[in-house]
């Protein structure tokens, strides 16, 4: 791994290894029918010796395919799972034993389930929260006000949770699990099935968030866009192994996966012809042209502009899952 | 298991990070006076309780619908009472205004103490299904003291809004056996609490039972016929005669609603009513550590589901 190369350069101060996982392992017994009254019993190794560190104040994606082992993670690190083996420590803290100290410390967002109290106003959730994490009075106002402030929940705060569109309850969950002042933020997946404005909103948030508070971020996500927005370092997950940690771009390399530029021309035209990239399809007067995701697609743009008669264009992002696919299948066969 | 239970500790809280921070408020100066927690765990519960009552409150039109289901089936019920009384005077010690009484009585409890079921189980059982008890695991708050404390805000909604007016409907109408003193009120009031309780405690027995079965319906329906049938909520336990009667006095669901009918109805006094609240106390602590163990057992072992 290359883990221990990526921390060294940093410091290796008690800050260090904030969040540590030492060769962490969860296996899960799985029984499975057979017949009518057989079972037959298996393990699955959700999640297989993964090791790394998070410095403090950091901002580390987590991605990998679904079922890879990424929320099993987030709950080992959390305490609501145990590891079947391995050493697992946050902020100094193992989870699973000291659960409850552990959680005024942290804050947790899951994506796709919420914290707040459903046919309530918003403001009573976070009032239960200024209890639950005993927050003192002033603190617990400053954080709401600023969090009422930068993810623009003034107007809802009276409006009951059931009333929220998904990025509006987004954002209500975020100021949830930051009221307390969390040292860690655990995100799962926090912009999924939201709009493009809502998910600017949300990432803006969070990078002043790691940038001004110091807070560490652990963020898992499906969307390489979060990631490349967010985080220096991104760390690859599949089949319950850490099979990548190290800057995006590298990633890239590694995964030698490509961006797709589609240009609208004017007429229909032969293939362009272009330095660093290479047209993979052509539609009438559309065409695709691949280029190494490393690199800028502005030099691209400004030599097919001069060049040809340019109507209109896009960038298409890789495919994560393709380029993680890709790295699990190339590390299958070598 | 960690973090459960435990008593209450007065204890140094970090806010935050320790490195300066620029504008987030709060940055490296934490207020002594802030930083020594006091009693934070019994308003954390009142604020669940209080929420929960609040969050029943909001849904007007079914609380009025309920109040008249109940009336209705106070009304058939009284009449079905009448005739059998009629027929057997005094029967289960009950003269005619008693037992018209015990009807009212039911209604009112109905869903105070959750007889058929329908408060925070259901949920729970979901959040188990589902994964979203993650939710309620990672938080710094005890499972089931926070799901009591929300059925404890949920059965005061009910015996507030669905208990008081079918009784003054049945005490306009028909000719009941009220209390004449408050201090039966009172007594009965507290024998209400304990039921709710020894209801809380079994119902959380059933829903925890989702961690196992994924889908705890089964065990949800047996509950309910064994909590309709055994808490008097159909006729009184008194009736029954021989073992039968004894050992369905002598369940946990008695607690419900035969005890606290009887203590309404003055039939539990002195030493009496110190015996009839150690049943149902006793009960509650026995259900409510096995609940606890279970919690325990559940949050160890078993799978939290989904991504």
């Amino acid at each position: 791994m290359t883990t221990a190369e990526h921390t060294t350069d940093i410091d290796d101060g008690p800050d260090a290894g904030f969040i540590a996982l030492d060769g962490v392992e969860k296996v899960f017994d799985v029984r499975r029918k057979t017949g009518f009254l057989r079972r037959e019993r298996h393990q699955v190794r959700a999640v297989d010796g993964i090791t790394f560190r998070v410095r403090r104040g950091e901002m580390v994606g987590y991605i990998g395919p679904n079922g890879a082992g990424k929320s099993t993670t987030i709950k080992m690190l959390t305490g609501i799972l145990t590891p079947s083996g391995g050493r697992l420590r946050v902020a100094g803290i193992d989870p699973a034993r000291e659960r409850t100290r552990l959680a005024r410390r942290i804050g947790v967002v899951f994506g796709q389930r919420t914290t707040l109290w459903w046919d309530l106003p918003l403001i009573d959730s976070y009032r239960l929260m200024h209890r639950m994490y005993r927050i003192p009075d002033r603190r617990y106002a400053e954080n709401l006000d600023r969090c009422v402030q930068l993810l623009d929940l003034a107007d809802l705060l009276d409006v009951p949770v059931r009333q929220l569109s998904l990025g509006q309850r987004m954002r209500g969950d975020i100021a949830a699990a930051l009221l307390h002042d969390p040292e860690v933020l655990y995100l799962d997946e926090p912009t999924i099935g939201l709009d493009v404005v809502s998910k600017a909103k949300v990432r803006e948030f969070l990078r002043d968030l790691n940038a001004e508070a110091g807070t560490t971020v652990l963020l898992t996500t499906h969307d390489l866009t979060d990631i490349e927005q967010l985080c220096r370092r991104v760390m690859v997950i599949d089949h319950g192994r850490l099979m990548y940690d190290g800057p995006l771009d590298g990633l890239h390399e590694v995964g030698e996966s490509e961006r797709t530029l589609v240009v609208d021309l004017e007429r229909e035209l032969p293939p362009l012809e272009v330095e660093s990239a290479r047209v993979v399809k052509v539609e009438g007067p559309r065409q695709w042209l691949a280029f190494p995701a490393a690199a800028s697609a502005a030099p691209l743009v400004a030599a097919v502009a001069a060049r040809y008669p340019l109507v209109d264009l896009s960038v298409r992002e890789p495919d994560i899952e393709a380029v993680i696919a890709k790295m699990y299948a190339d590390r299958v066969t070598s | 298991m960690p973090g459960t239970g435990g008593p209450v500790r007065t204890r140094l809280l970090r806010f935050g990070p320790e490195r300066t921070r620029a504008r987030w408020p709060g940055a490296g100066r934490d207020s002594l006076k802030g930083m020594c927690v006091r009693s934070g765990r019994f308003r954390l519960y009142e604020a669940v309780a209080a929420g929960s009552f609040r969050r029943y409150a909001t849904y007007r039109i079914a609380t009025l619908a309920g109040v008249f289901t109940n009336t209705v089936f106070g009304v058939i019920l009284t009449y079905t009472y009448i005739a059998l009384w009629d027929e057997k005077p005094g029967l289960g010690g009950y003269d005619q205004a008693e037992a018209l009484t015990y009807v009212w009585i039911g209604q009112a409890l109905l869903t105070t103490v959750a007889v058929m079921g329908g408060g925070f189980e259901d949920e729970l059982m979901t959040r188990i299904r589902t994964g979203d008890v993650a939710i309620d695991l990672y938080r710094p708050a005890d499972l089931q003291a926070w799901w009591l404390a929300g059925d404890l805000g949920r059965a005061a909604f009910q015996l507030l809004a669905r208990g008081v007016a079918p009784m003054v409907f049945g005490g306009i109408f028909f000719s009941l056996a009220l209390p004449g003193d408050a201090l039966t009120w009172l007594a009965a009031t507290v024998a209400v609490l304990l039921g709710v309780l020894v209801s809380f405690a079994l119902r959380f027995l059933v829903a925890l039972s989702a961690f196992w079965l994924i889908d705890g319906a089964g065990v949800a329906q047996i509950a309910w016929l064994a909590s309709m049938f055994f808490s008097g909520m159909l006729l009184p336990l008194n009736v029954f005669p021989g073992a039968l009667g004894e050992i369905a006095r002598a369940l946990p669901w008695s607690a419900l609603m035969q005890v606290p009918a009887d203590v309404f109805l003055g039939k539990h006094t002195g030493a009496d009513l110190l015996a009839t609240y150690a049943f149902q106390a006793g009960w509650a602590a026995v259900l409510l550590a096995g609940g606890r163990l279970l919690q325990s057992v559940a949050t160890r072992r078993v799978v939290v589901q989904g991504g």
